[in-house]
């Protein structure tokens, strides 16, 4: 056993009550070992996890080597540290997991998932079938937010399936879930970064040290991103990155709404923070001094991330003005100048995230249905993003159908040829574009059928998107709709052709943005409360505002409450202090504020869509600005570190060490 | 075994249970109404919320033995044939949902709100909603819906 979560025993039972008395009498008799719970001490490769391996570093990235010049010709030189706190993805639904084998054999998995096409892949690997044998069908997902990919559980899930030969199922508590489901974050960092006195930086040196958690999962690769992006939204002329992971006993580390880079964003701003308290500069002027400014891109950084459009001086001045900047420093000022105990913090935050990081393929196909109306099958998933709604306007918009008309088919293998699933905020460009590709060559197809049956030629056959309809150029009529073409086509057997796939692969996006954070701390008790956040999130081209907006909504939630008060704990036994719902902080209704969501669309070039993704930016920004809003009301104090989150312990700790 | 009669959403329901049952298991795996979610275990996150003689419990924390002779509302029973209930309705059109998990606890939670404070303030939709919690949406258009349900009446 080497974390609080790992598999001892399965008991199957046929009920649920049946099923918790037999767990209750399997007694396992431990010897306890010395464990490792802090990544700092794991690194000290004292006590190791895989003696066999011979130390606890599972992973590097970036460059080890110290360049000894890398701050010459800084006037000012700054180091800091930073600890991107551990925390529980949380989907509200916990996982959940059934296998049956069909009587041909084959493997049917209903799983609480969003990759169902890769579980497959992975179930057939492990268990030695032919991908052919095994059906993985994703029903509604309760949300997953990074922590939802198969996962041991649901192997031994489909495994014990077949050894007993029934149908087996699983649902895990909450409190199994908080401790055996990944959890994110968990990074520690030292920053360096200097430049000259009037504010351009000129060299940043990142140290991460990762937590990947008993078993290196991708935990362990999740640094890789935080150096991709260290270099945030800033021209900096010199960066050196190091990152190294290492296990320890305690849940492993996944990727959680972010998965590295807010991270990269955390630390670049607080480092940029630091540095413009040291030189008593305006922390929004020294942003601005050092943005990639808007006629650079496209623009490669020194850490090679090749961004492909941006405006980040134009999101910032957008978030400034709709926070109303210069009416929040004289209210910051009066309260000062009274000296109450309820002082204003004014946060900024700047960012750029990397969405479909890995250059992925997605798929999509679209089927024009004997009555007209269409089929999107994607390769995409949806636990929450709405695809179903946004791929059907996508393909609706280029078949010239109602939106009404066209129905979106994903997470069930045996329907849906190949994907990957939802992860990485990738779906719109890769999922949304084969769907929008496919639909194009669906009016090809139809053009085809169309010429034939009117024996013109394809070249003058021409669709009109508004009515949906087909005609000979420059002739209203003949015509024929999509019903009417659907219809014709079946009776002669031809409906068939109107059904294409396409695969398509991408390079990644670059979504940015800036946000506003207000927040009040009372000086005494060290309560922190939010009570605004400006959130600048510009992800392209949007197909679906509303969607979009919700995600950021989301986003900027999980955000905040990195900054003020989740925090996944481990005593120094490594037993796990926040495995319920009643010790982990998440917050309610009552804890968070409404956001104020200012639109901002630049679109990329990277796909013919414009879109970038969405799913992660609020959160990348969010933590950042709050995290330096309450580092702003307290700098009067002389408080220049605090740990996140920033909930009133840790603020009071704070205030009480400036003072001494 | 006890025998308990339970009425749900208006239908009578006479079954043999364990003492033990929790009153949402019940619901799921005995009367097969899958409406109503376990999200935590520990009476924190909301999603099992129901109505039991109009005053919203949370299932989970409730014996089905408890609920005898009581009147059970969940989601299911929420909706006339096809047409949403208001508070239904005012979630769908603010986008107040998105992986949809906690959601049946809000609109249960929400419409017990509304029935004993029909026009709430922001800050006593917040307060009076902090026993559910949600993941997917900020609880922005939460508060939205049931301010936009507040004003549709309920």
């Amino acid at each position: 056993v080497r974390f609080v979560g790992d598999i001892v025993a399965i008991v199957l039972s046929d009920g649920r009550a049946s099923g918790v008395d037999a767990a209750e009498l399997v007694m396992v008799d431990y010897d306890p070992l010395p464990v490792v719970v802090n990544p700092a001490d794991a690194a000290k490769d004292e006590v190791l996890l895989y003696p066999e391996l011979g130390t606890n570093v599972a992973g590097r990235s970036g460059s080890p080597e110290h360049d000894e010049n890398l701050f010459d010709g800084c006037d000012v030189v700054v180091s800091g540290t930073n600890i991107s706190q551990r925390m529980a993805p949380s989907p509200l639904e916990p996982r959940s997991a059934a296998a049956e084998v069909g009587a041909d054999g084959r493997v049917t998995a209903w799983l609480s998932t969003q990759t169902p096409h890769q579980d497959r892949m992975v179930l057939a690997g492990v268990l030695g079938l032919d991908p052919a044998d095994v059906r993985v069908i994703a029903p509604d997902v309760g949300g997953g937010f990074g922590a939802k990919m198969l996962s041991v559980e649901e192997l031994l899930i489909v495994w014990l399936a077949r050894k007993v030969g029934k149908p087996v199922r699983w649902t895990e508590t909450r409190s199994e879930s908080m401790v055996a489901l990944s959890h994110g974050r968990a990074q520690h960092q030292s920053y360096t970064i200097g430049g000259t006195r009037d504010g351009k930086v000129l060299a940043y040196r990142l140290e991460a040290l990762q937590d990947c958690g008993a078993y290196p999962v991708l935990g362990a690769f999740l640094p890789n991103l935080t150096g991709l992006m260290a270099s945030g939204v800033y021209a900096i002329p010199r960066i050196e990155f190091a990152g190294r992971s290492v296990v320890t006993n305690t849940t492993p580390i996944s990727a959680f709404r972010g998965a590295g880079r807010p991270e990269a964003t955390q630390a670049i701003e607080r480092a940029l923070d630091a540095f413009a308290a040291e030189l008593e500069l305006d922390p929004i002027e020294v942003r601005r001094t050092n943005l990639i400014p808007k006629d650079a891109f496209p623009h490669t950084t020194v850490t090679h991330a090749a961004y492909d459009s941006g405006d980040y001086e134009g999101a910032l001045d957008l978030a400034l003005h709709a926070a109303g900047l210069e009416e929040l420093r004289d209210e910051q000022r009066r309260r000062r100048e009274e000296g109450g105990a309820k002082q204003l913090g004014i946060g900024v935050s700047c960012y750029v995230e990397i969405t479909n990081g890995i250059d992925e393929t997605e798929f999509g196909e679209v089927e024009i249905t004997q009555d007209g109306g269409a089929i999107v099958r994607t390769g995409s998933f949806s636990h929450g993003q709405g695809h179903e709604t946004t791929f059907a306007m996508i393909a609706a918009e280029r078949l010239g159908l109602p939106v009404e008309q066209v129905t979106v088919v994903k997470g069930d293998t045996d329907d849906v040829a190949r994907g990957t699933g939802t992860y990485g905020s990738k779906s719109t460009q890769i999922g949304g574009m084969a769907a929008r590709l496919a639909a194009d060559e669906v009016v090809e197809r139809a053009k085809q059928l169309v010429a034939d049956y009117f024996e013109a030629s394809v070249a003058d056959i021409s669709l009109d998107l508004a009515l949906g309809r087909f005609r000979v150029v420059d002739a209203p009529e003949p015509s024929l709709s999509w019903p009417e073409l659907a219809a014709r086509a079946a009776a002669d057997g031809r409906l068939g052709e109107l059904k294409m796939a396409h695969d398509f692969k991408s390079s990644p996006t670059f979504p940015f943005g800036a946000h506003v954070a207000v927040v009040e701390v009372d000086t005494e008790t060290g309560q922190v409360e939010l009570l605004r956040l400006v959130a600048v999130d510009d992800a392209g081209t949007l197909i679906n505002p509303l969607i979009a907006e919700g995600q950021v909504h989301g986003g900027v939630a999980t955000g905040v409450s990195q900054a003020l008060y989740e925090q996944v704990v481990y005593d120094d036994d490594g037993t796990p202090l926040t495995s319920t719902f009643v010790g982990y902080a998440f917050p309610s209704s009552a804890d968070l504020p409404l956001w104020e969501v200012v639109e901002m669309e630049t679109p990329t070039p990277v796909n013919p869509l414009g879109a970038k993704g969405i799913g992660e930016s609020g959160t990348i920004g969010a933590t950042p600005a709050v995290h330096s809003a309450v580092l702003d009301a307290l700098a009067p104090q002389g408080v220049r570190h605090i740990d996140l989150p920033a909930n009133g312990e840790n603020v009071w700790r704070a205030i009480q060490e400036a003072k001494s | 075994m006890t025998k308990i009669a339970v009425t749900v959403n208006g239908a009578v329901h006479e079954a043999e249970v364990e003492p033990r049952t929790l009153l949402v298991y019940f619901l799921r795996e005995q009367l097969g109404m899958k409406g109503t979610n376990v999200g935590c275990d520990t009476t924190s996150c909301g999603a099992c919320t129901v109505l039991i003689d109009g005053e919203s419990v949370k299932s989970c924390t409730v014996l089905a033995v408890q609920a005898d002779g009581s009147e059970v509302t969940t989601v299911e029973g929420l909706a006339d044939g096809d047409e949403l209930h208001v508070v239904q309705q005012a979630f769908h059109e603010q986008h107040a949902l998105q992986c949809g998990y906690c959601t049946p606890g809000f609109v249960m939670a929400t419409v017990s709100l509304l029935k004993e404070n029909p026009n709430p303030t922001e800050d006593e939709i917040r307060h009076g909603l902090e026993g559910n919690l949600c993941r997917c949406t900020g609880y922005h258009n939460i508060v939205r819906a049931v301010q936009a349900a507040a004003r549709a009446g309920t």
